[in-house]
C-alpha cells in the first residue's frame, strides 16, 4: 500500500526497550499525531522514522520501499525539532533555502522557492532578517517552511509548539492543520497534549511503555477508548468498577446500571463514562444515590462532584443545563448505558 | 534578566582585589618594560635612564625583520594546526559518555603539567636517528634506515602543536558541549551528509569560538623561546628566542624591552585585525 508503514518496531537502548514491537500503517497524507506521556517511546518511533535512530529489529516501508537501511539524508522528509534547530549564522531566507543549496538548485529557483514559501507562512519580505530577531511563533513558522522547501513525502514534528505560550499554540495548531490538508503531505507529529493531538489528527496514536494502546480517529479515541489508560490519558473521564448480576446486568455499589449488560464471562469490568455524559436527577427510581461534595463553576462549564459510596464521580454540564443543587445535596445520579464504555483489562 | 549598572563606589568594591593585582603584575611590569625599552645601554650590563630611539632602530633590520616575520608564522601555523586537529576530536569528545570524557581531559590535562624543557627534550629522543620512532619504522619494514627528524621546521611545529594542544581542547569543549546536537540532526534531515553538516553548520555556529581559540593559542605560541631552541637549527629562533638571548645572555635589557614591545604591538595588531574582520564577516 501507498504511505508509511512501520513493521514489527523495536528499539532497545541497553536494557531499556523504549519501543516494543510497533506495528502501524499511516496511508498517503494523513496527519498522524502520536500522543503519550514522556518516555513512553513516541519520540524514539519518531527519530527512527527520521533515520536519526536505528531500529533495532522491524523494518520502515515508504511506498512499499524498505527505507531501513537508508541514511537520514537521503530519505526526502522534513523533520521540525522541538529545539526548532534553525541555523544561528544564516538568516531566515538562507535558512529556508539550506536544503536547496545542499541539492544544488540554482540560485534564482531558491529565491523563487523561499519567496513562494515565506508568502505560505505568512512572513512575507522576513527574508533578510536574522533569526535572532524573530519571535517564537515566527520562529516556528521559518523551521516549517525549512522542512517543506524541498516538497518532502514525509513530514516529521517533535513536540513543534512546545515552547509557544498556549494561546499561540492554538492558532499553530489550526494553521498547521490547514497547511497540511493544502498541501497534502503526510504528516506525522509527536505530542504529549491531548488537545493538539484532537485539534491536528485524522489518527491519533495513544502509546504508553514503548506501545501502542490505540491507534484511531480522535473522535472513536474519545469515544470508545480502548483500555483504562486511553480513557485516563485522553480528557478526563470516571473509571467506575461495575459487577455482573446474575443476568450479566451491569450494577454499581449493588444499584443496577439501567439497560447496560457486560459481556459473557466477565463477573467485574472497569467502565469509563465521560463527566458530560453523566447526568443528575432527584434521588430515587433507577438513578443511584449520591452526595454532592464539591461545585467547581468556571463559568463556561460546570463541574459537580458527586460521591457514591466512597466513589468520587464528576458531572459536567454547560451553565444552561445546570443542575439546581448545592453542596451536600442527596442526588440521584445517571449513567446512560450508551455512554458507558467497557474497557479491556 | 537585566542588571543593575553600578552606581556607588562601594559598588565596584568587587573589582578591587583583581584591579590591585592586574596593576601589581601586569602594568607595572609592561610599564617597566616600555620605560626601560627607551633608555641608553651601558657596557658591562647596566642602563640609564634616557629618552633615545636607539634600541627601536637597531631592530629595524632585515635580519630581525625575518626573525619577526618567521615568529608570526610559526604562531599562525602552530594555531592552525591545533584547531585542525582539536575541533573534530573535541567534537567528538563532547558527543561520548561522561566516563571517557573525564578520562581523555585527564590525560590531556597532564600534558599541561609536563614543562617545556621536559616536552623539547622527550621529542628531541623521539625525533633522534639512535632512538627515535624511525627505529619503529625500520622494525616494521617501512623504512630502510633510521634517520634523525631534528633539528628542523617540522619537529618545531611538532613539539609546539603537541605543547599547545590541551590548551586548545579546553577552550574549545565548553562550546561543542553547549552546541545543540539537533543542528546537526536538522541538517541530515534537510538532506547533508554527516560529514557535510559538520563542515556548513557546525563550524561556521562555532565561528567566534573558533576565530577565539585560533587567536589564544597563535599569542601562546608567540611566547614559546625553548622548543625552537632543542628542536630547531638557528633560522628557526623565533623572536622570542632573541628577546631571552638579548636580556639574559647579552645582558642588553634596553634592546629586549624594544623588541618585546614591538612584538607586542604586531600581536596587538593581527588580533585586532582579525577581530574586525570577523565582525564585519558577521554583518555581511
Amino acid at each position: 500500500m501507498s504511505g508509511l508503514v512501520l513493521k514489527d518496531i523495536s528499539k532497545r537502548f541497553g536494557d531499556f526497550t523504549a519501543v516494543d514491537h510497533v506495528d502501524l500503517s499511516v496511508p498517503h497524507g494523513t496527519f498522524v499525531c502520536m500522543l503519550g506521556p514522556s518516555g513512553c517511546g513516541k519520540t524514539t518511533l519518531l527519530r527512527m522514522i527520521a533515520g536519526l535512530d536505528e531500529p533495532s529489529e522491524g523494518a520502515i516501508l515508504l511506498d512499499d520501499e524498505d527505507i531501513t537501511p537508508i541514511p537520514t539524508h537521503k530519505r526526502n522528509l522534513g523533520m521540525v525539532f522541538q529545539s526548532l534547530a534553525l541555523f544561528p549564522h544564516l538568516n531566515v531566507g538562507e535558512n529556508i533555502a539550506y536544503p536547496l543549496r545542499i541539492r544544488g538548485v540554482a540560485k534564482e529557483e531558491q529565491k523563487r522557492r523561499v519567496d513562494e514559501l515565506l508568502q505560505m507562512i505568512h512572513l512575507p519580505g522576513y527574508g533578510d532578517r536574522p533569526v535572532a530577531k524573530l519571535s517564537g511563533g515566527q520562529r516556528q513558522r521559518v523551521a516549517i517552511a525549512r522542512a517543506l522547501a524541498l516538497s518532502p513525502k514525509l513530514f516529521l514534528l517533535d513536540e513543534p509548539l512546545s515552547a509557544l505560550d498556549a494561546k499561540l499554540r492554538e492558532a499553530m495548531q489550526v494553521e498547521l492543520r490547514q497547511l497540511q490538508q493544502s498541501l497534502g503531505i503526510t504528516t506525522i507529529v509527536v505530542t504529549h497534549d491531548q488537545r493538539e493531538a484532537m485539534t491536528m489528527a485524522d489518527t491519533v496514536v495513544v502509546m504508553n511503555g514503548g506501545e501502542i494502546r490505540q491507534a484511531a480517529s480522535p473522535v472513536e479515541i474519545y469515544r470508545n477508548p480502548a483500555d483504562t489508560f486511553v480513557a485516563d490519558f485522553i480528557g478526563s473521564t470516571n473509571l467506575l468498577e461495575l459487577s455482573a448480576d446474575s443476568a450479566r446486568r451491569a450494577t454499581f455499589r449493588g444499584k443496577p446500571v439501567a439497560g447496560l449488560t457486560l459481556p459473557a464471562g466477565l463477573a467485574k469490568a472497569s467502565v469509563s463514562i465521560r463527566p458530560e455524559d453523566v447526568h443528575l436527577t432527584a434521588s430515587g427510581g433507577d438513578a443511584i444515590d449520591g452526595t454532592i461534595t464539591f461545585i467547581r463553576d468556571l463559568g463556561g462549564t460546570i463541574e459537580t462532584f458527586i460521591d457514591i459510596s466512597g466513589q468520587n464521580v464528576v458531572a459536567v454540564s454547560t451553565p444552561r443545563a445546570r443542575p439546581d443543587v448545592t453542596v451536600g445535596q442527596k442526588v440521584g445520579v445517571v449513567l446512560p448505558a450508551e455512554a458507558c464504555v467497557v474497557l479491556k483489562q | 534578566m537585566k542588571r543593575e549598572p553600578p552606581r556607588t563606589l562601594a559598588d565596584y568594591g568587587p573589582l578591587l582585589f583583581p584591579a590591585a593585582m592586574l596593576t601589581v603584575f601586569f602594568v607595572v611590569p609592561s610599564g617597566t618594560m616600555i620605560a626601560v625599552s627607551f633608555f641608553q645601554r651601558q657596557q658591562g650590563g647596566f642602563y640609564t635612564p634616557a629618552f633615545v630611539w636607539s634600541n627601536y632602530e637597531r631592530f629595524l633590520s632585515v635580519f630581525f625583520g625575518n626573525v619577526l616575520g618567521f615568529s608570526l608564522m610559526l604562531a599562525i601555523a602552530v594555531a592552525i594546526c591545533c584547531v585542525v586537529l582539536a575541533l573534530p576530536f573535541t567534537y567528538l569528545l563532547a558527543r561520548m559518555s561522561r566516563r571517557a570524557q573525564v578520562l581523555w581531559l585527564v590525560g590531556l590535562l597532564s600534558v599541561l603539567s609536563l614543562s617545556e624543557v621536559i616536552i623539547g627534550f622527550a621529542w628531541s629522543t623521539l625525533f633522534s636517528r639512535t632512538a627515535g620512532i624511525t627505529n619503529l619504522l625500520v622494525a616494521i619494514g617501512l623504512m630502510d634506515s633510521p634517520k634523525a627528524l631534528y633539528p628542523g621546521f617540522s619537529a618545531v611545529l611538532t613539539g609546539m602543536v603537541y605543547q599547545a594542544f590541551p590548551y586548545t581542547v579546553l577552550v574549545l569543549f565548553p562550546a561543542l558541549v553547549r552546541l545543540d546536537p539537533t543542528l546537526t540532526e536538522a541538517a541530515r534531515t534537510l538532506g547533508s551528509s554527516p560529514l557535510r553538516a559538520f563542515f556548513n553548520v557546525v563550524i561556521p555556529a562555532l565561528r567566534n569560538t573558533i576565530v577565539a581559540t585560533l587567536i589564544m593559542v597563535f599569542i601562546f605560541a608567540l611566547g614559546s623561546y625553548l622548543l625552537p631552541q632543542i628542536l630547531g637549527r638557528p633560522q628557526h629562533w623565533t623572536l622570542s628566542v632573541l628577546i631571552t638571548d638579548q636580556a639574559i645572555y647579552q645582558s642588553n635589557m634596553p634592546f629586549a624591552a624594544a623588541m618585546a614591545v614591538f612584538l607586542v604591538l604586531v600581536t596587538l595588531a593581527l588580533v585586532t585585525l582579525t577581530l574586525f574582520l570577523g565582525r564585519k564577516g558577521e554583518a555581511a
